[in-house]
């Protein structure tokens, strides 16, 4: 079969597209966003790709797809889920009948993410299976293995990434693409309609089906366990990277341990059990939470000595690493050999020189410094670099949406001259609501939207509305009024864009500035392509 | 037979197109290439660095060991400092010697130099001047690379043939520039 190099996130995509997929869902977020990407670009003549409004109406999307019968795939970061958390956690008591993955990438170590949370525990809050890849190859597989798992036991399957392995590129082979399902509609409709009578059947159902997926997973090659006879003492659970880092290390030990790796989820309980019997002692190495090393803690003998984060030999935070696994497995530690003579000053991230965001970002500093009292909250975009030095102005970073939600509870518990700052692509995923919410309360809130006409951070996709929509989508929210304006965010306009900053946090009422002027970034794109 | 690269500069730069230039050679000379990037947030500014592990057997981790890189190469000098604890004892450091200086306190320049010139194996590289002596300025990344080539597994052949894999829908002149920066690079003592 043919080899091709690609990203972990591209391989998830030519799984699908190799898997029969037939309409692809999702919203940007690093390090998710690659796997659309690849869609979209391979996807002209084949299946629909197309970027959603946010996580849950993506998961809403593909539910319909797989009402029709057909396969459907939902790509998202690890906080996506928790937007598309209520269609995710009905989804799983529907009679899914065109597969459906749901591709979930998390960001252990934090790389470009406001949290680390592991997205196995919404699988088991779920009931649902969870597939974990530990390289591209798996990524692939496990995509096109998903669609059959979840036609199979009729439920949504979750495929889990992590930063390391969507942006990291190796060969994978690929096997030949498999047609898409016809259009089938469900025949049973009340197995789709979860009114409770409906949903008490389906949970009971979703309940009874958990034996098949564990016993599904006791059977998955993926799931593997070497035992060796003449080592009785200790054994190496591991899951994800966690496999590499202990392949990597490996060659060194002078025992060699029994291994169990689980990559296929609910977890292998009968598995577990054997290895547990066989040794005094379990090394548990896992990427992201102590999962496994939690959930066997109770199935396990007392006497048996659990190694791993909860204990602190395997750090509790951040990625794992090649050299961070070696205590746990008894290796001496790898230290620098070479080192600088020299301190070296950090060099975060900021915004790019002459980015819109900055002249915005600067008239309302400089409105700020001639205001006894101020408060300014931010969302999750480019311009929360605006809360870096040189600029350091926002306050607040919470998730998307809430830098106007949490504008509105400043004012109203009193706080004066309240600025919410919130990119485009992010007012339309999950701001409008929160300006619903300010309109029909009158908060003194000045909304800003920095408007670059695309979604910047995660490198330039399409707003799912154009910009120039934008205004009236605030007006139809508003209603017409003076209170609703757009202002050019450029140097040229700065001393007017001051004046029209104080007028509008003088007025005691919702404003919403909308200050415009295309990313540099996708403007030089673009520029680059029309020459 | 395996060889690890630690490469880094600062985002923007093109440390990622320097990186498939020898990731595509690797492959073609018959390696097993596994290569981890930097996407989204870190990107625009900030410091960045890539894995890049290349083997004729099964390579299991994304990450190198610290203290096991048998080679950092970096567009940036303060940069290139940063990722010295990857460094093997044995390994080499392939640095530009062009800061850039989007940072408040950037230590002086000379201070940045001294401490590379300690160390016990080092190639700094003007990648700026001979970037434009090979045609374009903005051909310093293949600069470095041809600096580097001496030291990696990898022969010229191959690079040049990554060069023209990665560059032929650019048009010939932009292949002869990274050719002649490849070269002039490669003459770096």
């Amino acid at each position: 079969m043919s080899e091709t190099v690609v990203l972990g996130d591209e391989a998830v995509a030519l799984g699908a597209l190799h898997g029969g997929v037939s309409s692809c869902y999702g919203y940007p977020g690093t390090p998710s966003t690659e796997i659309m990407e690849y869609l979209i670009e391979n996807s002209q003549n084949g299946p629909l790709a197309s970027w959603s409004s946010n996580e849950k109406t993506a998961m809403e999307e593909a539910l319909g797809t797989s009402f029709a019968g057909k396969r459907a795939i939902v790509t998202m970061k690890h906080v996506g889920l928790n937007v598309a958390a209520d269609a995710f956690m009905n989804g799983a008591l529907l009679d899914i009948r065109g597969g459906l993955v749901i591709v979930v990438a998390d960001d252990p170590g934090m790389h470009s993410s406001q949290n680390e949370q592991d997205t196995r525990y919404y699988a088991d809050f779920a009931r649902v299976p969870l597939l974990e890849p530990v390289n591209q190859q798996q990524a692939y597989e496990m995509t096109r293995e998903g669609f059959d798992l979840s036609e199979r036991m009729g439920v949504p399957v979750l495929l889990r990434l992590v930063t390391r392995l969507s942006h990291s590129r190796a060969a994978i082979q690929t096997q030949p693409p498999r047609a898409e399902n016809a259009l089938n509609k469900a025949d049973n409709k009340q197995d789709w309609m979860l009114l409770p009578a409906n949903a008490r059947r389906r949970w009971s159902s979703l309940l009874g089906r958990q034996k098949d997926m564990i016993a599904y997973s006791e059977k998955s090659p993926v799931n593997s366990l070497e035992l060796n006879e003449s080592n009785r003492e200790r054994a190496v659970i591991t899951t994800g990277l966690g496999y590499n880092y202990f392949m990597e290390n490996k060659g060194e030990l002078t025992d060699q341990p029994s291994h169990l790796h689980i990559g296929v989820y609910p977890v292998p309980e009968e598995k577990i059990r054997t290895l547990a019997a066989h040794v005094k002692k379990l090394v548990i190495l896992e990427e992201g939470y102590p999962y496994v090393e939690r959930l066997i803690a109770g199935l396990l003998p007392r006497e048996l000595k659990i190694i791993g984060k909860l204990d602190n030999i395997v750090p509790l935070q951040g990625e794992l690493t090649p050299d961070n696994v070696r205590p746990a497995l008894g290796l001496p530690e790898r230290n620098a050999a070479v080192a600088s003579s020299m301190t070296l000053p950090g060099r975060p991230p900021q915004l790019c020189a002459g980015c819109p965001h900055d002249d915005t970002y600067k008239v309302i500093k400089e409105v700020q410094e001639e205001l006894e009292e101020s408060t300014v909250t931010s969302d999750i975009g480019c311009y929360a670099l605006g809360a870096l030095p040189p600029l350091g102005v926002p306050e607040t970073i919470i998730c998307m949406g809430a830098s106007i939600t949490a504008a509105k509870g400043c004012a109203e518990a009193g706080l004066k001259n309240v600025m919410a700052v919130i990119g485009d692509s992010t007012f339309l995923h999950s701001g409008m609501t929160g300006l619903v919410d300010c309109v029909s309360s009158g908060s003194d809130v000045t909304i800003i939207i920095v408007d670059n006409e695309t979604t910047a951070m995660t490198g330039g996709q399409t707003t799912i509305l154009p910009s120039s929509r934008l205004e009236q989508v605030v007006k139809g929210i508003m209603g017409d009024g003076e209170h609703i304006l757009t202002i050019p965010a450029h140097r040229k306009s700065h001393e007017e864009n001051k004046e029209k900053l104080r007028k509008e946090l003088a007025y005691s009422g919702v404003s919403v500035i909308i200050a415009v002027r295309e990313c540099i970034e996708t403007a030089r794109k673009a520029n680059k392509k029309r020459s | 037979m395996k060889y690890d690269i630690i490469l880094a500069g600062v985002g923007g730069q093109g440390v990622l197109s320097l990186a498939s230039v020898i990731a595509t050679a690797a492959a073609e000379a018959g390696f097993k290439v596994r290569q981890s990037e930097v996407h989204g947030m870190a990107q625009r500014g900030g410091a960045v660095m890539a894995h890049m592990r290349l083997s004729d057997g099964e390579i299991y981790s994304d990450l190198i060991g610290l203290g096991t890189a048998d080679m950092v190469i970096s567009m940036e000098p303060l940069e290139s400092l940063r990722y010295l604890p990857w460094l093997s004892p044995e390994g080499i450091l392939v640095t530009s010697t062009t800061p850039v200086k989007n940072i408040d306190n950037y230590p002086e320049e000379t201070q940045v130099l001294e401490a590379l010139k300690k160390l016990p194996s080092v190639c700094l590289v003007d990648d700026k001047a001979l970037a434009r002596d090979a045609g374009s300025a903005r051909a310093g990344n293949m600069v470095i690379v041809g600096a580097a080539s001496k030291s990696l597994p990898i022969d010229m052949t191959y690079l040049k043939k990554a060069v023209d894999k990665l560059f032929a829908r650019k048009g010939d002149e932009v292949v002869q520039t990274n050719y002649k920066a490849l070269d002039l690079g490669s003459q770096v003592s």
